[in-house]
């Protein structure tokens, strides 16, 4: 059983739904990066989502694009990522880690050589925005010949064939885009979310993480009440963006514990 | 003349590896729908008309050929003769794309479309169509860009345009692309994206090369009435590729016809200023598809360099990329200095002041001609005229108005 489906199991034993915080690597610089893992650990989180700077983030908003500005001008790159994912395991053998990025930095390096690094070091899944699941095949083939699990995204655009392709290759969990937009965007309608899940649970039996626009407790909590895991993200990185590099750890454990409490409100 | 099979892209919007469809699933429901559109204008006969309706009262088609004698004379081999698309309403190629997709937009109810802009071109050119069919239009544009093109931002808020400045990653084209399709992903319910190149995710390569064809359409027919026969190459400038696809496309099955696009070689390609993705490029992903790219060894796209702010891109349509693999295209790298000296030639020799891409591929004809028996005829696409870029012309001249 991989990590990611322990971690689901052992969550659903305990009647309980995942926390997912995403984190961009290398940001503010790639000194903090630990210590921000193990902080989120701390606070309550079940997977951490590591992203892994790209120039060119097509499908992320105004903070999540910052954050990979800040970590590409301090040098952070894929093999470095993967040597701080291989530092992390030292001390923490239970937490998944799902690598969350786009696809150019993967093919620069060689999707084998990829995937047999990544496990190596203890990535536990890896989700390539860029990969919708018709340019996946290769993608999918490696990281479940290596152990790892394919994340994918599904959008409240997406039809029920394209729900069904993504259930064949997807493994570990899927990912649900709560809004039609990019990562940090306002306006989310909780109501119209859980409508969608039937849709999705009626093709997968894998756990439905829903994402994007997740602020605080209070909607944590919402989501968490349908949904399988909370993943949060920009609000984490303003957290890191407001604090000093002395002050981010204990921001940032601070606000995700907040949220752990939100999703922790809702018993199975 | 005999003819080769040639079909692409695939089902899939694939050029043998390159092309597909590289983009978050949020945006597979927009896509899906303006394929459909696509097709459904394809197959009606009152979707072609109008567009050939438009490009001949809005736009001015057909344009014309030239027959460049004194520089032809002058450099001592093959004639040389251009396809004026300088002489298109707004002054490039860029307007045939334009239309196309603005009746599109049109078809499908959308009340807003968008685009992305590098030198101005392409947002004039779709400020122009909005303004024309009545859309409310937002053009994106690198400010490093809108600082260096102030004369076009102005262009494109006198038709009505709002012209967003991008202020991340290297402010210029590739910046304001991306922004481009946040906005759309965020606005998919109203909005067009009216995309300037052969590049993005499927089906815009095809897309925009089908609505740039007919300069190679029209071009097949003007040759032989003006000479008695095809040209023994074409030569077009390459930055995304549209104005190169649309004169290439139509003679890809002729053989016998040599393709050649010129890309921008900035202060040389071994200086790595420059904007060559063929010539130095790997294979990646960019923009939703998969095509050459100028990157660094871990996968991040390095800014580029041109004097031709058109051509300053770091990708390139990727049926380009298919041509160069299968050796039906060649591509050839021409630097900054070469091609201003192939600008103040063509004014001074010609009367004709040409866009600074366009010029590119001028420079490349300069180099052949003189190779060549004087009954060779080589094709250029004269793809804009050069207005716009006297400032950077008067720049590089030591010149201050």
């Amino acid at each position: 059983m991989s990590r990611i489906q322990q971690t689901f199991a052992r969550l659903d034993g305990q009647g309980r739904k995942a926390l997912i915080p995403f984190i961009t690597a290398g940001d503010p610089d790639a000194a903090l990066t630990l210590p921000l893992m193990h902080a989120l650990v701390e606070a309550g989180a079940d997977v951490i989502e590591l992203g892994v700077p790209f120039s060119d983030p097509m499908a992320d908003g105004p903070t999540i694009q910052r954050a990979s500005e800040r970590a590409l001008a301090k040098g952070m790159t894929l093999r470095k990522v993967l040597q701080l994912v291989g530092e992390f395991r030292k001390t923490d053998a239970t937490t998944p880690v799902v690598l969350m990025g786009y696809a150019n930095p993967i093919e620069a390096m060689g999707l084998e050589k990829f995937a047999q690094a990544a496990s190596t070091v203890g990535v536990d899944g890896v989700l390539v925005v860029d990969y919708p699941p018709e340019e996946a095949a290769k993608f999918g083939a490696a990281m479940q010949a290596c152990g790892m699990d394919p994340i994918f995204l599904i959008a409240p655009t997406s039809t029920v064939e394209r729900i069904a392709q993504v259930a064949k290759i997807a493994s570990g969990y899927v990912y649900y885009v709560s809004l039609a937009g990019v990562t940090g965007s306002g306006a989310l309608n909780v109501d119209a979310v859980a409508e969608r899940l039937p849709a999705i649970r009626a093709q997968t039996g894998l756990p439905v993480g829903v994402g994007f626009g997740i602020r605080d407790a209070a909607t944590a909590a919402r989501i968490a009440a349908f949904a399988d895991a909370v993943v949060v993200g920009s609000r984490i990185i303003e957290e890191i963006e407001k604090s000093t590099v002395e002050t981010a750890c204990a921001n940032v454990r601070t606000l995700v514990a907040e949220i752990r409490r939100g999703v922790d409100e809702v018993k199975k | 003349m005999s003819t080769i099979p040639y079909d692409f892209p695939d089902a899939h919007g694939h050029f043998g590896p390159y092309g597909g469809v590289f983009v978050a699933e949020t945006l597979f429901g927009a896509l899906d729908e303006l394929k459909a559109a696509y097709a459904a204008a394809q197959a009606d006969p009152a979707f072609r008309a109008e567009y050939e309706y438009e490009l001949k009262h809005f736009v001015g088609r057909p344009s014309p050929i030239y027959h460049a004698k004194r520089w032809s004379e002058l450099l001592g081999g093959a004639q040389i003769y251009l396809k004026r698309e300088d002489l298109n309403h707004t002054g490039a190629h860029k307007v045939n794309n334009c239309i196309g997709q603005a009746l599109l937009a049109k078809r499908m109810g959308k009340p807003r479309v968008i685009a992305e802009t590098g030198a101005g071109q392409h947002g004039v050119a779709t400020a122009t169509v909005a303004a024309r069919y009545g859309f409310e239009c937002v053009v994106y544009m690198g400010s490093e860009d809108v600082r260096r093109q102030a004369a076009n931002v102005y262009r494109m808020k006198l038709l009505g345009a709002k012209v967003v400045p991008v202020e991340s990653g290297s402010k210029t084209l590739k910046d304001a692309l991306n922004e481009a399709m946040r906005d759309w992903v965020t606005n998919i319910h109203n909005t067009f994206y009216i995309i300037g190149t052969v590049a993005g995710p499927h089906p815009y390569p095809m897309l925009v090369r089908d609505f740039q064809k007919i300069i190679g359409e029209e071009c097949l027919e003007q040759m032989p009435e003006m000479t008695g026969r095809q040209p023994d190459a074409v030569i077009a400038a390459v930055g995304g590729g549209s104005n190169a696809m649309g004169i290439f496309y139509p003679y890809i099955n002729q053989e016998n016809v040599r393709l050649i696009g010129v890309e921008a070689a900035g202060d040389g390609v071994d200086t790595g200023r420059h904007a060559a993705s063929l010539t130095a490029g790997v294979p990646g992903v960019l923009h939703g598809n998969r095509t050459y790219l100028l990157q660094d060894e871990d996968g991040q796209i390095i800014e580029t360099h041109s004097v031709s702010a058109g051509l300053d891109y770091p990708g390139v349509g990727p049926e380009h990329a298919w041509l160069k693999d299968i050796g039906r295209a060649e591509y050839q790298p021409i630097r900054d200095d070469e091609a201003l000296k192939a600008f103040h030639d063509l004014c001074r020799l010609e009367g004709i002041i040409p866009a600074l891409e366009s010029s590119h591929a001028l420079a490349y004809a300069a180099k052949l001609a003189p190779t060549l028996p004087k009954d060779k005829i080589l094709l250029v696409n004269l793809s804009g005229r050069g207005d716009k870029d006297m400032h950077t012309v008067a720049e590089k001249s030591g010149i201050q108005f």
